[in-house]
């Protein structure tokens, strides 16, 4: 029974006979035209690969192909100790670098017990707030850019600038920042920190509706992104969907609101749901994420405790021997950190959940059907970071 | 005041006088043929420099100020780039059409320079049927596209070449209908007398809303016709790389590139000719001493404000538009664009009958 279900998979297998096609002719028998999309294409904003099966303009079948970016950050880890993996996590997804880092410090700490001060949890939480309206900014230019808008882009990285500086200011670097330890932060915070927080917020309050005019309202826009690449609650669930993506399709997933973490359940915030499962309802999520991020900085930024940003650990870290799991809501969705320690310095397996690998796989769900051009809408609006990917 | 015309007379009369009829004409017509290869290129690097300074300034930047003063040269150090570089021609191409296809496109936007009246008296070919001309030959620029995306090998080409085709083909209709609204009112085929009949103001304030219509459907068809956004599907960057001019390099992208530019200069230049009178001041009906005052204003100024307010807009739309999807697009015109512009024909031509225009 098991052996015939396995034939049958086998010879279901299409990608293995179209492969085999693709360096012929580059049809398949039934006259359907296959063409690469990526390693290197400006729709996959990285080293994404997707062979797609067209019929005309409509997409029968869409394959992403991985691997151009691994660069087996899992296996470099095993031999790094617990505080120098977590830099790694940076380059991973490289617009999360903070949560991403959050996410190992929270799972380090949890084997640890460490207790971090009040002061770094909520400068933690304004950085990963930070983080992820730098993100959504980033996702929202390169999204309009996807649908042919060339504008959006710069109007986009006008406030995006604003929180690098900050960012810069504080852990010295604008991309693969690195800020948390295991046990709070790696330094204070720069004097000109909250002023400057605050002069952001001003700024992006003024400029928030100008995205609604330049992008949102526009009728070519909305009529390219409705209706275009749904995906019901049900699929969502079932491909491991999460963050913005599943949200969109009405999936209540928010780990902060879920399963909180440093200061969150002490903060109002929404959790922004859509039903529609469209592609507009995953851009209006970003959208309105971006200004509930907003809600929770403005809470907190006056609110920061005085005292010890770090607390005090051990000079060499030991996890004790065991697993140790925490998840974390970055930009893209559910980020989860598993480490396997044999109670040594070094973790002796460490596994990456990363959002961006379970939102890729709903796409050829999700585009069957559609036309070329929304393809790379819905490719926009899933929010794809290929080395989050790929890792 | 100075128009164009007094020049041409000189050159007329001087070369009647040194040569046989027969010689001034031919020297005529190579004169005639470099300044149209002329304007070509200048054209080309000036709409370049154009386009990158009004999308720096709709994308809050600067555009390019580092080669000449305030970048102007710019356009020239790109040329210089371009023609240096290796125009490759990839190997499973066809090569006679791979190479004859910028050049079709070139060709043809040279040659829908000819009927353009670019000053009072300033004209290559005063054609009798001139808006027939622009639109059989402006057909001509799709086998360009079509020749270059078969002809690359390329699937990606061939997609953004056969969207190319269905675009223009389609929008072509409600441009020649949006055309044809002028022609009816004025009775003639002939560009210089269509500018002419505009004397007592121009056909888009002296047709009433309908030939506003038929403006506004001339501005989107002619935006789709010339391959610009948001109706760039045939190149969609984002979804095609560069579509029907993927594999092109060099010199031979350049002059799709140049082509591209031309068409939009000239279809704007149609446009303006048609609906805001072309070189014709800004005049109203029998105010005499303000009709004065405008003529005061040089035939070519006022050319070439009109048709470089139009690019302006078609590059505001570029800059500020995502792009359709090929089935919006095709819907737009079949759907929208051409029974509107059908019904608009009707109407332009009962006022037309009736004489309700000024």
């Amino acid at each position: 029974m098991v052996s015939s279900s396995r034939q049958c998979v086998f010879e279901k297998n299409e990608f293995l006979f179209n492969s085999h096609m693709v360096e012929e002719i580059g049809t398949t028998t039934e006259g359907d035209l296959i063409i690469n999309v990526g390693p290197q294409h400006p729709a996959t904003h990285g080293v994404l690969h997707l062979v797609i099966t067209l019929n005309g303009e409509t997409i029968k079948k869409v394959e992403p192909h991985l691997g151009y970016i691994h660069r087996s950050i899992e296996k470099m880890c095993e031999s790094l100790t617990y505080r120098q993996f977590i830099y790694v996590t940076s380059r991973m997804d490289y617009l999360s670098a903070h949560i991403n880092n959050h996410a190992c410090a929270l799972c380090v700490e949890k084997g640890m017990q460490i207790e971090i001060p009040e002061r770094a949890k909520v400068i933690r939480v304004i950085m990963d707030e930070l983080t992820r309206i730098a993100s959504h900014e980033l996702w929202w230019g390169a999204m309009a850019m996807d649908i042919g808008a060339f504008t959006p882009f710069f109007h986009a990285f006008r406030e995006r600038e604003t929180i690098n500086d900050i960012m810069e200011e504080t852990c010295g670097a604008r991309l693969t920042m690195n800020y948390f330890v295991p046990g709070g932060l790696m330094a204070d915070l720069h004097p000109d920190f909250q002023q400057k927080v605050k002069s952001f917020i001003t700024l992006f309050k003024s400029k928030v509706d100008e995205y609604d005019e330049l992008v949102t309202g526009n009728v070519i826009f909305r009529n390219r992104m409705k209706d275009v690449g749904i995906l019901s609650k049900e699929d969502a669930i079932s491909f491991g969907c999460s963050g913005p993506t599943a949200r969109g399709s009405g999936v209540s997933c928010d780990i902060r609101k879920l399963y909180p973490y440093e200061v969150y359940d002490k903060v109002q915030f929404d959790e922004v749901l859509e039903t529609a499962g469209d592609s507009l309802a995953r851009y209006m999520v970003r959208l309105r994420e971006m200004k509930q991020s907003v809600r929770i900085i403005e809470q907190l930024i006056d609110q920061i405790p005085e005292g010890d940003f770090q607390a005090k650990t051990k000079a060499v870290l030991k996890l004790p021997k065991g697993e140790f799991y925490t998840r974390v809501e970055t930009a893209r969705g559910e980020f989860g950190v598993y480490i396997v320690s044999e109670g040594g310095t070094t973790p002796y397996r460490i596994k990456f959940r990363s959002p961006g690998f379970s939102n890729l796989s709903a796409l050829d769900h999700m585009a069957r059907g559609s036309k070329l051009g929304d393809l790379v809408a819905m490719m926009g609006t899933l929010d794809l970071v290929i080395p989050d990917i790929d890792r | 005041m100075w128009s164009l015309s007094g020049i041409s007379n000189i050159i007329h009369n001087w070369l009647n006088q040194q040569f046989s009829p027969l010689w001034a004409l031919i020297i005529e017509m190579v004169i005639a043929g470099v300044c149209v290869i002329g304007l070509f290129a200048a054209l080309g690097l000036v709409l370049v420099l154009m386009e990158r300074k009004v999308s720096a300034w709709m994308q809050i930047r600067l555009g390019p100020n580092r080669v000449g003063p305030k970048g102007i040269l710019q356009s020239l150090a790109d040329t210089l780039k371009l023609l240096v570089k290796e125009g490759m021609t990839p190997g499973g191409a066809d090569k006679f059409l791979f190479n004859l296809a910028p050049l079709v496109a070139m060709i043809v936007a040279m040659l829908l320079m000819a009927p353009i009246a670019f000053a009072k008296d300033f004209q290559l070919w005063d054609l009798n049927i001139g808006v027939l001309y622009i639109s059989a030959v402006s057909s001509i620029s799709v086998i360009s596209i079509l020749m270059a995306g078969w002809a690359s090998n390329n699937k990606y080409s061939l997609m953004g070449a056969m969207r190319s085709g269905a675009q223009i083909v389609s929008y072509e209709l409600s441009a020649g209908l949006a055309i044809l609204s002028v022609v009816v009112l004025t009775g003639s085929l002939n560009l210089n007398e269509i500018i002419l009949s505009q004397a007592d103001g121009w056909w888009i304030f002296k047709g009433h809303i309908p030939m506003l219509i038929a403006f506004v459907i001339f501005i989107i068809a002619v935006t789709a016709e010339t391959n610009r956004a948001p109706f760039d599907l045939a190149e969609a960057e984002s979804e095609l790389t560069a579509g029907f001019h993927t594999e092109y390099s060099g010199m031979k992208f350049a002059l799709f590139f140049l082509a591209e530019y031309v068409n939009v200069f000239i279809v704007c230049a149609i446009g303006a000719t048609l609906f805001l009178g072309g070189w014709m001041p800004f005049h109203i009906g029998h105010w005499e001493s303000f009709n004065h005052v405008m003529d005061y204003i040089p035939s070519s100024i006022w050319f070439f404000g009109k048709t470089f307010f139009l690019i302006f807009v078609i590059m505001w739309f570029r800059w500020t538009f995502p792009r359709l999807r090929i089935d919006q697009l095709l819907n737009l015109e079949w759907k929208y664009l051409l029974p509107i512009s059908m019904f608009n024909i009707l109407l332009v031509t009962l006022m037309a009958i009736l004489g309700w225009h000024f």
